[in-house]
C-alpha cells in the first residue's frame, strides 16, 4: 500500500480536530473493510486516525430504558450482550449472520455502519465505477449485477449496502450519534445512508470529519418481538442476497407497533414505510401482511439478472411477519 | 502381487507425518524462504482484454521508496520459446487476455512492490475482444485431442438410433467457469548463484518445473534446483509451472537478488487457470426396459488465444455405459479469455455432472429406479476401446451405497416430501476416474542403525504422500513403519512425475516398492538401491483401468428462500487397494466437499465486457464453509486388482468430486420436481424455478 500517516488521538475531540486538519484522513477502528480497500487501492488515505483505543467501547443502559452502544463495541460483543439478545433480538441475529467469527471479533459498531459496498467493480480500480471515481460510469449496470439493488438505485449506481447490522438497527428505530467540530447530533440509522442519486460516491449523510460515537437503541423498541432473516449463497460468510429485520407488536389482533427494513435490496437499509403504514392499526394476519409487503415491493425496479430479489424479499418478510405475529385466538 | 509384501503398514490409518509441523506453523512454504537480501515482486495485470502494449511508464513506480526495478517486455530476460504459451511472460507487447502480466515491480517489501505495481502506467492499443461462449460460435472447431484422447469417438449410428428410440431424453447442461483457489497461492522464491538457479516453489511436480525452467533459461537441468517441501494445495492448477516461477526467476536475474513472488489472490483467477465452462448436450435413447440404444454426449467449451485446452467432458461417456450407438465429441471456441487448465478431475467432474443428471432424467422418463437403470447398462468391456476392465465394481458401489443410505423403498415421486417450508429429496450418481500411472525413479537406503531412507522427488500437496510412501516402503522392506523416513520435494532426489491425474502414489509408490523389494531381497546391492519403472509403468496395458464409485445425497430445499441445505452425503468407492485409511478418507471427503461446492455455491462469471472474472476473492467466490457441510461419509469396498501396480492401488485424489454434483442435482429434482440444468444451484435460480412451477 501507499505510505500513510498514523495517529492515535487521546480523545474524541482530538480525533475530530486531527481529521479536520488533514485532508484525506480516515478513521480506523477494526479495519476489516478499510484495510482491505487500502490494499486494493480503492482507499488511499493520507492519514489513519486510530480511534480503536478511545473510550467508545461501552454498552451503557440509560435511565429511560434505552441502550447506548459505543462506536467501537465489537460486533461479537454486541451480538452476545444479554440485554441485546433479550430486548432487541433482531440485532443480535443480524450481527451473527454477518461475516465470520474472526471478522466479528474485530469489526466495530461504527465501522459496520460505514463499510463500503462489495460491488466487484467498485473494488477493481481498473474498471469504471461512479462510486469510486465519479464520472467514470457504472460497469455493473450492464455487467454482473445479480447481487445488486432493486430499489432506489440510480443511473449512476446500483450498489447495495452490505451490512446486516444496519438493517436491524433501521427496523428497531436506532439512532446514530455523531460528534463533529461543530457539535454533536444524532439521526435515525434508517436515514443515515443515502440513496446513490447523482452522488454515489457519498454513502451516508455524515459530514466531513464527523465521528460516530455510538448508536442508541431506543426503549420504545425494547422487548418488541423482533427477528432477522437473511438468504445467502452459502450457509455462512456470505453477504445477503436479501434480508429482512422486523419488529412487530400485535395487541388483540391489531398491529400497534411495527418496523420493517430490508437488506441487500438497496444502497441503504430499506425501511419499508409503505408496508408499515398499511399495517399499523390494522389486523395482523397473512393476508394483511401479504398486501402490505406487496405495496412496498411494487416500487422495485429490478435489473436484467436480479428480479429474484423481489420474490425473495417478499418471502422473507412474510415468513418473519407470520412468525412474529401471535397465533389468532381460537374461535 | 500384493501377496509378496510382508508388513502390515500398508492400509493402516497412519497419521500424516508433517501434520504437527503444519499445524504449528513450522512447515515452510515457498514464499517463506526469507533468503538473505530477499526482495519481492508484484505483477501489473493487463487492464484490457485484447491489444498491444504501446508504452510502459515506470518513472512514478521507480521513484517510490524501496523499489528496485520494474521489468517490462522491452527489458525482461529473453526466454527460449516455451511449449506452454502462458509462460512466455514479458516477451512481447501482445496482450492475449485481461490479467496477463504487463509488467513486474520488484521492491524490498511486498507492500512496496504492490505500491510500485500500481504506480506503473501502461498504455494500450486496444483491439475489440470476444469473451462470450456460445454454442454456435463461428470460431468453434472440433479439436483433434481432448484430455489426451481423440476429441471425437463414435460408433454405430447414434443419430438414427436416437431418433428411433422408444424413450428419449434430450437435455443440455451448463457449468460456469470454476476456480481451484488452493489455500496457498502460486508462489516462488528464486535465487541465482552465477548461472545456477534455485527455486522454492509451490508445485505439484518439481521435476517438471526443473526441466521447463532449464529450457526457458537455456540452462543444463543440473543447474536448476527446485525445492517444494510443503505445498498448500493445487487441485491441478500447480501441475505444471505457472508464471510465478518464470517471473520470480526473471526478476532475480534482473536484480541480482533473491526474489519472492506470491500471486495475489485477485490475480489467481486470470493467471493460473480455471475449469473451463461447458455446455453439454446429452441425448439418451433407450428401450422401455432401460437398456440404452443411443448415447450422444456433445460438449462445447472455450479456450484462450494463448493455447488450446479442451475440457474433455465427453470422455466419461466412453467408459460408463453399454450402448450400441455412441457419440462423444468436443467443440472448442478460442476466445479472448484467461487460459483454462486442470481443475480436480478435469473433464470427468464436468462430464459426469451432465451424464449422471441425464441418466437420472432417463430413469424418471422410464419410471425406473435410477440405481436399477445403471445396473441394466453395465458394460462387459470398455465401450469404445473394447478392452476388458482390470476391475470394475461400480455395481457393488451402487448396491453398498444404496444399502447404507437406506435407498430401498424410496418413493420416486418428485416434489412430495414436505417438512414445513422445506422440500426433501434424495439422489444418486455414479463416479469414475482413470487409474493412471507414469514411470518414476526412487531410491532406498539401508542405514547402519537399522533404519531406511526412501528418496523420491514426489510432491506432497497436502495429500499425505510422505506418509503413504513410507508405508509402501515399510511393507516392501518388511519393517515397522517408524523405521522408514521419506524424503520428497527436492530435485536432488530421484526424478519423479507430478502429483496429478490421481497418479502420484501409484507412480512414485511403484518405484519405491521396487527399490525396497530389491533392497530387502538383495541387501548386498545396498546400502542404496535405485529403481526406475520406465518400461513397466508406461507399458501398454491390455486392460481398461479406472476407479469407480457412487454418491448418494439428501438435500432440503427451502421454498421461502430457495436455499439448499445438504443433509447427507455418502460416497462409496472402488479404487483398488486403499493404502492409508486415514488420508484416503480425507481425500474422498475433501473431494466430495469440492463437489458440493461445484453443485451449490462455486461459480465464476466471465464478464463479457471486460474478459475476466468479477469473483476475484474468497468473499465472492463461494467455496463451501463448515456450515455447508452436512453429515458426510466416505467409504470403500475392498478391490483386488493385479493389473495396476505392485500395490494394487488406484488413484483417489479426484474420484470423490466426480458425480457429487449430479447426485445433489438429482436430489434437488427429487425434492422439487424441477430440473435445474445450470450450476451452481444458487437461491436465485431455485426460487425462480419454484415460482414458475407454481404458476403453471
Amino acid at each position: 500500500m501507499n505510505g500513510f500517516g498514523y495517529l492515535r488521538p487521546g480523545s474524541v475531540q482530538e480525533a475530530a480536530e486531527a481529521y479536520a486538519a488533514h485532508p484525506g484522513a480516515r478513521y480506523l477502528a477494526g479495519g476489516t473493510n478499510l484495510v482491505d480497500l487500502m490494499k486494493l487501492g480503492v482507499e488511499r488515505p493520507a492519514l489513519l486516525i486510530d480511534i480503536g483505543r478511545l473510550p467508545l467501547d461501552a454498552l451503557e443502559e440509560l435511565p429511560d430504558g434505552s441502550l447506548r452502544v459505543g462506536a467501537t463495541v465489537r460486533n461479537s460483543d454486541l451480538a452476545a450482550d444479554p440485554r441485546v439478545r433479550d430486548r432487541w433480538p433482531a440485532l443480535s441475529q443480524a450481527l451473527l449472520s454477518g461475516a465470520s467469527a474472526q471478522l466479528r471479533n474485530a469489526a466495530t459498531t461504527g465501522g459496520n455502519l460505514l463499510q463500503r459496498t462489495r460491488c466487484p467493480y467498485f473494488q477493481d480500480v481498473d474498471k469504471p465505477c461512479n462510486k469510486r471515481e465519479p464520472g467514470t460510469g457504472c460497469a455493473a449496470r450492464a455487467g454482473v449485477h445479480r447481487d445488486h439493488a432493486v430499489l432506489g438505485h440510480s443511473e449512476q449506481c446500483i450498489a447495495t449496502h452490505p451490512s446486516d447490522m444496519a438493517v436491524a438497527l433501521a427496523a428497531l428505530d436506532a439512532r446514530v450519534e455523531l460528534y463533529g467540530t461543530e457539535g454533536t447530533r444524532s439521526m435515525p440509522v434508517a436515514d443515515f445512508h443515502r440513496l446513490p442519486g447523482e452522488h454515489p460516491d457519498r454513502d451516508t449523510w455524515i459530514r466531513p470529519g464527523e465521528l460516530i460515537t455510538g448508536v442508541l437503541l431506543p426503549a420504545a423498541t425494547a422487548r418488541v418481538p423482533s427477528a432477522y432473516r437473511k438468504a445467502r449463497d452459502r450457509a455462512s460468510y456470505a453477504f445477503a442476497l436479501a434480508s429482512v429485520a422486523v419488529a412487530l407488536r400485535v395487541t388483540d389482533g391489531i398491529v400497534d407497533q411495527v418496523g420493517i427494513a430490508f437488506g441487500g435490496l438497496a444502497h441503504r437499509p430499506w425501511r419499508a414505510r409503505h408496508t408499515e403504514l398499511a399495517l399499523l392499526g390494522g389486523p395482523a394476519g397473512p393476508d394483511a401482511f401479504e398486501g402490505a409487503v406487496a405495496l412496498e415491493l411494487a416500487h422495485a425496479e429490478p435489473l436484467r439478472d436480479n428480479a429474484y430479489k423481489v420474490s425473495l424479499a417478499r418471502n422473507l418478510a412474510l415468513d418473519v411477519l407470520n412468525r412474529l405475529a401471535p397465533a389468532p385466538a381460537p374461535a | 502381487m500384493t501377496g509378496t509384501t510382508t508388513g502390515t503398514a500398508l492400509g493402516a490409518p497412519a497419521e500424516r507425518r508433517e501434520g504437527r509441523q503444519k499445524v504449528t506453523g513450522a512447515a515452510r512454504y515457498a514464499a517463506e524462504y526469507a533468503l538473505p537480501g530477499r526482495t519481492h515482486a508484484w505483477p501489473v495485470p493487463a487492464a484490457v482484454a485484447r491489444g498491444r502494449i504501446t508504452a510502459v511508464d515506470t518513472s512514478a513506480a521507480l521513484a517510490l521508496p524501496g523499489v528496485l526495478a520494474v521489468l517490462t517486455h522491452t527489458d525482461a530476460p529473453r526466454l527460449a520459446e516455451p511449449e506452454d504459451g502462458t509462460l512466455a511472460v514479458l516477451q512481447g507487447p501482445a496482450v492475449p487476455h485481461r490479467g496477463w502480466c504487463a509488467a513486474l515491480a520488484v521492491a524490498e517489501t511486498p507492500e512496496q512492490a504492490r505500491a510500485a505495481a500500481r504506480a506503473v502506467r501502461v498504455t494500450y492499443d486496444t483491439a475489440p475482444h470476444d469473451a462470450e461462449l456460445t454454442e454456435d460460435h463461428p470460431a468453434g472447431y472440433e479439436p483433434e485431442q481432448a484430455g489426451g484422447q481423440p476429441g471425437r469417438a463414435e460408433y454405430g449410428d447414434p443419430v438414427a438410433a436416437f431418433a428411433g428410440a422408444e424413450v428419449r431424453v434430450d437435455v443440455t447442461y451448463r457449468i460456469p467457469p470454476l476456480h481451484n483457489h488452493a489455500m496457498e497461492p502460486h508462489a516462488t522464491t528464486a535465487q541465482w548463484d552465477g548461472d545456477r538457479l534455485t527455486l522454492y516453489t509451490s508445485t505439484q511436480g518439481g521435476t517438471t518445473v526443473r526441466s521447463v525452467l532449464a529450457r526457458l533459461f537455456r540452462l543444463p537441468e543440473e543447474d536448476v534446483t527446485v525445492v517444494a517441501e510443503h505445498v498448500g494445495g493445487g487441485f491441478g492448477s500447480k501441475g505444471t509451472p505457472r508464471s510465478d516461477v518464470v517471473l520470480a526467476a526473471m526478476a532475480a536475474r534482473h536484480t541480482g537478488r533473491p526474489v519472492t513472488l506470491a500471486h495475489p489472490r485477485r490475480s489467481l483467477p486470470t493467471v493460473v487457470g480455471h475449469r473451463a465452462p461447458t455446455v453439454q448436450r446429452l441425448r439418451l435413447g433407450a428401450h422401455p426396459d432401460g437398456r440404452l440404444t443411443a448415447l450422444l454426449h456433445e460438449v462445447t467449451t472455450h479456450t484462450s488465444r494463448v493455447k488450446e485446452y479442451v475440457e474433455h467432458a465427453a470422455g466419461v461417456s466412453r467408459v460408463m455405459y453399454a450402448t450400441p450407438n455412441l457419440l462423444s465429441s468436443h467443440h472448442v471456441v478460442p476466445l479472448d479469455v484467461p487460459t483454462p487448465s486442470w481443475m480436480r478431475a478435469p473433464g470427468h467432474a464436468s462430464g459426469m455432472y451432465a451424464l449422471e443428471s441425464a441418466v437420472d432424467e432417463l430413469a424418471h422418463a422410464l419410471g425406473m429406479d435410477p440405481v436399477e437403470l445403471r445396473l441394466r447398462n453395465e458394460p462387459e468391456r470398455e465401450p469404445v476401446s473394447g478392452r476388458p476392465f482390470s476391475s470394475r465394481h461400480v455395481v457393488e458401489c451402487l448396491r453398498e451405497g444404496a444399502r447404507r443410505f437406506g435407498w430401498a423403498g424410496r418413493d420416486p415421486s418428485p416434489g412430495v416430501r414436505r417438512e414445513g417450508p422445506l422440500l426433501i429429496g434424495t439422489g444418486v450418481a455414479a463416479a469414475t476416474y482413470p487409474a493412471m500411472v507414469s514411470p518414476s525413479t526412487a531410491s532406498a537406503e539401508a542405514r547402519p542403525d537399522g533404519t531406511f531412507v526412501v528418496r523420491v522427488n514426489a510432491a506432497d500437496i497436502g495429500t499425505g504422500a510422505r506418509t503413504v510412501l513410507a508405508q509402501i516402503a515399510a511393507d516392501a522392506l518388511g519393517v515397522p513403519l517408524d523405521r522408514v523416513r521419506t524424503e520428497v520435494g527436492h530435485t536432488d532426489l530421484p526424478p519423479a512425475p507430478m502429483a496429478a491425474d490421481s497418479s502420484g502414489t501409484a507412480s512414485w509408490g511403484w518405484a519405491v516398492h521396487e527399490a525396497c523389494t530389491r533392497l530387502a531381497a538383495h541387501p548386498e546391492e545396498g546400502p542404496t538401491v535405485r529403481a526406475d519403472t520406465t518400461g513397466k509403468a508406461d507399458a501398454d496395458s491390455p486392460y481398461a483401468r479406472h476407479a469407480f464409485g457412487a454418491h448418494f445425497a439428501e438435500a432440503a430445499v427451502d421454498t421461502v428462500t430457495g436455499e439448499i441445505r445438504v443433509r447427507r452425503l455418502l460416497g462409496i468407492f472402488a479404487a483398488g487397494r486403499i493404502l492409508n485409511a486415514r488420508t484416503a478418507h480425507s481425500q474422498f471427503t475433501g473431494a466430495m466437499i469440492m463437489g458440493l461446492g461445484m453443485a451449490l455455491t462455486e461459480s465464476s462469471t466471465l464478464d463479457p465486457a471486460f474478459g475476466d472474472f468479477p469473483e476475484a476473492d474468497l468473499a465472492s467466490y463461494h467455496v463451501p464453509v463448515h456450515a455447508d457441510i452436512p453429515d458426510i461419509e466416505a467409504d470403500w469396498i475392498d478391490e483386488h486388482d493385479t493389473h495396476l501396480n505392485p500395490m494394487g492401488s488406484k488413484g483417489i485424489g479426484e474420484i470423490g468430486i466426480v458425480g457429487t454434483a449430479a447426485a445433489l442435482g438429482n436430489a434437488v429434482h427429487h425434492a422439487t420436481g424441477i430440473r435445474f440444468r445450470e450450476l451452481p444451484l444458487t437461491p436465485d435460480r431455485i426460487l425462480a424455478g419454484l415460482l414458475s412451477e407454481r404458476r403453471r
